[in-house]
């Protein structure tokens, strides 16, 4: 456990969860969303759950990312908040 | 002010899956747009499975792989060496339960899309009062 590279990606998860939820773009969101998930995956790579980190890397950061992807093109990509 | 610093830095795992569980809630709570409120659920879910994988860790030790598996018989295993293996297991099947709610969640937005045409909850609150 490093704790340099642990602390900046704590504090990038919160500015990615918090961007994630305050653009103005569902696509945006979507797209800020997977990348909240990759750095997810790497804090459990460091913490050493390596099997976590996998699979949050494949279900969390990939499908996720489509199914959020493909529900925005289906819908609107408009939002209000 | 040292032992306050020292408490902060050593629990900042906790810190942060405070802060991450408060964003996911503000999410569900005060986000109008379906797909913002499925974002903070998620983001919520993700805050717990952090907490899990916190208590789990551990200073100086390595992930739970035996070592020269093949003659273990003749080396003592020590559990201090290792992570705890158990809360990763456990939030394995999270991690799958988590996609599983967002792909129905998602469904049921394209559903709702399909009727009313919007994705947020004060318009479609408004169509359907206006049927």
């Amino acid at each position: 456990m490093i704790w340099q590279i642990e602390l900046l990606i704590l504090i990038i998860v919160i500015i990615l969860a918090v961007g994630a939820l305050a653009v103005k773009d569902l696509l945006s969101a979507a797209i800020l969303f997977g990348a909240y998930s990759f750095m997810m995956c790497l804090l459990w790579a460091i913490m050493g759950a390596v099997d976590v980190a996998f699979t949050e890397a494949s279900v969390g950061a990939g499908i996720s990312t489509v199914l959020f992807v493909a529900a925005v093109f289906r819908t609107s990509r408009r939002t209000e908040d | 002010m040292e032992v306050l610093l020292d408490v902060l830095i050593s629990r900042v795992n906790y810190w942060v899956y405070i802060v991450l569980m408060m964003i996911g809630l503000y999410g569900i709570i005060a986000k109008k747009n379906l797909v913002k409120k499925i974002i903070g659920m998620n983001i919520l879910q993700t805050a717990v499975i952090l907490f899990f994988i916190s208590i789990g860790a551990k200073k100086n030790a390595t992930i739970p792989i035996i070592e020269h598996g093949h003659d273990a018989a003749h080396t003592a295993v020590t559990a201090t060496h290792y992570i705890n293996p158990l809360p990763h297991v456990l939030m394995l099947t999270a991690i799958v339960v988590a996609v599983a709610t967002l792909g129905v969640a998602l469904t049921l937005v394209i559903k709702v899309h399909q009727q009313y045409h919007t994705l947020e909850e004060n318009e479609i609150l408004e169509r359907i009062r206006e049927a």
